[in-house]
């Protein structure tokens, strides 16, 4: 009989199962259960998008592109990223149009790490990067932001776990789960850290449309000197409410797309035709869907941010991304256990701030992803549940 | 503010003025005043539950009415206007550019019953000259809602 343990990578094997995949079976399950657990735009694609897709798809452009991605849409790309952070890339040379921005993640990663070599990641943040840094042979190096500087990551956080081996610094903001962004002064203040070192910046920018309170999103490449050594991952998936067609770019020196090229070639090819062709619709036309989108989202935040002060439940003002980070410390229970409990007893499902990393204890992810009427049902059930457990 | 507060009731007239409030980062007070000024001014001219009649078996039948009208001097399209919307059989009533006047929407119990409005009441207005009417068959799609098909939530429990 075969011994799968002995066929399995260990690395693989010992990656941890999410700690709530169990939570969400059972929430699955349950009749009624009002979620505020999606981390998706409500939205359906703007038409237009979709209709240039099913066009590509009539006129038959069902073939490969080039692994690089199509060369207008690479243009489209880069003509955005002038637009929105007045930085030039080369459509040739230095974007790479991906699946989602996971895979450009996952590729940059591993087109810089090799076994030993560690990757600081902030937490809490997306669940993705400690996995693709362990799959890499990497060492994840955990920086644990925290709430008192409004989650975002200091100098004096980062100088203290640089070490020799340090290659990569990813920089996941806007934050998926907590809401904060890195304003301009804060990006300069790690530059003056990181200058004179071999560090590249991985810049996890999927949030990048949606920052709120008149600020517009910054990235590190915009710090003078950082261009050259940061990544920029973006993509469709939030910005055009495009989670499903799996699109996304990285754009960067040359000397780094390049070798990232080479594992999306081999692994990917190149990413799906339809979709390409629906993201040129998308950069060339859709500002103003982005626009309308972008404002709902505004409205539904203040409802919950108000919402989770109103019951007690202290939350912060988020400035980006569309999750709300309450913190539920004054009710003493751990995140799982507040999480679950509420499950339970009034079929809310959030997310446990832990799920992003133990510094997310003390916190919970609520989405407003959702309807107004949708939200204030789902806070009203919580404020009846804070009475209940008082 | 005011044109904010008459998009967000015209998609949604069940808002309270809290959370208007809220959504706009505005002032409870000022949302409350707003709005009263609105429906005073006649901006907003009543809140009405959108409701999907065919649902109910034999609730009513509706008919698109075209018009022809003879407008008469110095006073266009406006009185047999006023004439026909004084029916309790019409809904709704819009002057045209194109081919005829005026569009009317009438709705009866039957399709009888729209039929013998139309031929004893609207069409023996003195100035209109002909009526074509058409029943609408079924309702797709009203005030910005889908009544068939709607979009479900079917976002899969990813949990990141």
């Amino acid at each position: 009989m075969i011994d799968y343990g002995k066929i399995l990578n260990k690395t693989v094997t010992e990656i941890k199962p999410s700690g709530i995949r169990k939570f969400f079976d059972i929430a699955a399950t349950m009749d009624d259960v009002i979620s505020l657990s999606v981390g998706e735009p409500d939205f359906p694609t703007p038409w237009s998008i979709r209709k240039a897709g099913i066009e590509s798809l009539q006129k038959g452009k069902t073939k490969y592109t080039s692994n690089w991605g199509l060369v207008k849409l690479r243009e489209e790309i880069s003509n955005y990223i002038k637009r929105k952070l007045d930085l030039t890339y080369c459509p040739n040379d230095e974007i790479l149009v991906t699946v989602g921005g996971s895979e450009a993640i996952d590729a940059c990663i591993r087109a810089v790490i090799a076994p030993g070599d560690e990757v600081i990641i902030p937490q809490p943040s997306y669940v993705c990067y400690e996995p693709m840094t362990a799959l890499a042979g990497g060492v994840p190096v955990i920086i644990n932001v925290k709430a008192e500087n409004d989650f975002k990551v200091t100098a004096e956080e980062l100088k203290a776990v640089i070490t020799d081996k340090t290659k990569l610094l990813i920089l996941p903001y806007p934050c998926n789960p907590t809401g904060a962004i890195m304003e301009r002064e804060d990006l300069q203040a790690l530059y003056d850290v990181i200058k004179d070192k071999n560090i590249l910046v991985l810049s996890d920018e999927i949030y990048s449309e949606l920052t709120f309170g008149g600020r517009s999103h910054v990235s590190p490449a915009c710090i003078e000197g950082m261009k050259e050594r940061t990544v920029i991952v973006n993509g469709f998936s939030k910005a055009y409410s495009m989670t499903g067609w799996r699109m996304g770019w990285a754009c960067g020196p040359e000397e780094i797309i390049s070798q990232i090229t080479k594992i999306h070639q081999y692994a990917i090819m190149c990413a799906p035709t339809t979709s390409q062709y629906a993201a040129i619709e998308a950069l060339k036309n859709c500002d103003d869907d982005v626009a309308y989108m972008m404002k709902q989202y505004n409205m539904r935040r203040r409802i919950m941010v108000k919402g989770f002060n109103d019951i007690g439940l202290t939350c912060n003002e988020p400035k980006g991304a569309f999750y709300a980070f309450p913190s539920i410390k004054s009710t003493g229970m751990t995140s799982e256990e507040f999480c679950e409990k509420l499950l339970y007893a009034k079929n809310v499902a959030v997310v446990p701030g832990t799920a992003f990393g133990d510094s997310g204890e003390g916190f919970i992810r609520a989405s407003y992803c959702y309807s107004v009427e949708h939200i204030n049902e789902a806070i009203k059930r919580i404020g009846e549940f804070l009475e209940e457990i008082k | 503010m005011k044109y904010e507060i008459l998009k967000l009731l015209a998609n949604n007239a069940k808002y309270t003025p809290a959370d208007i409030a809220t959504m706009l980062g505005a002032d409870e007070a000022e949302v409350k005043n707003n709005i009263k000024e609105l429906e005073k001014d006649g901006f907003i001219r009543g809140y009405k539950a959108l409701i999907d009649w065919d649902k109910f078996d034999g609730a009513y039948v509706s008919a698109v009415v075209e018009l022809t009208v003879v407008p008469k001097a110095g006073l266009g399209f406006e009185e047999v206007a006023e004439k026909v919307m004084a029916y309790k059989e019409v809904e709704s009533v819009y002057l045209m550019s194109g081919n005829y006047d005026l569009n009317v929407l009438v709705k009866g119990k039957t399709l009888q019953d729209v039929a013998r409005f139309v031929a004893k009441e609207l069409a023996t207005i003195d100035s209109v000259t002909s009526t074509a009417t058409h029943f609408v068959m079924r309702r797709y799609k009203e005030m910005d809602v889908q009544l068939i098909s709607p979009m479900d939530d079917d976002r899969g429990q990813l949990w990141v």
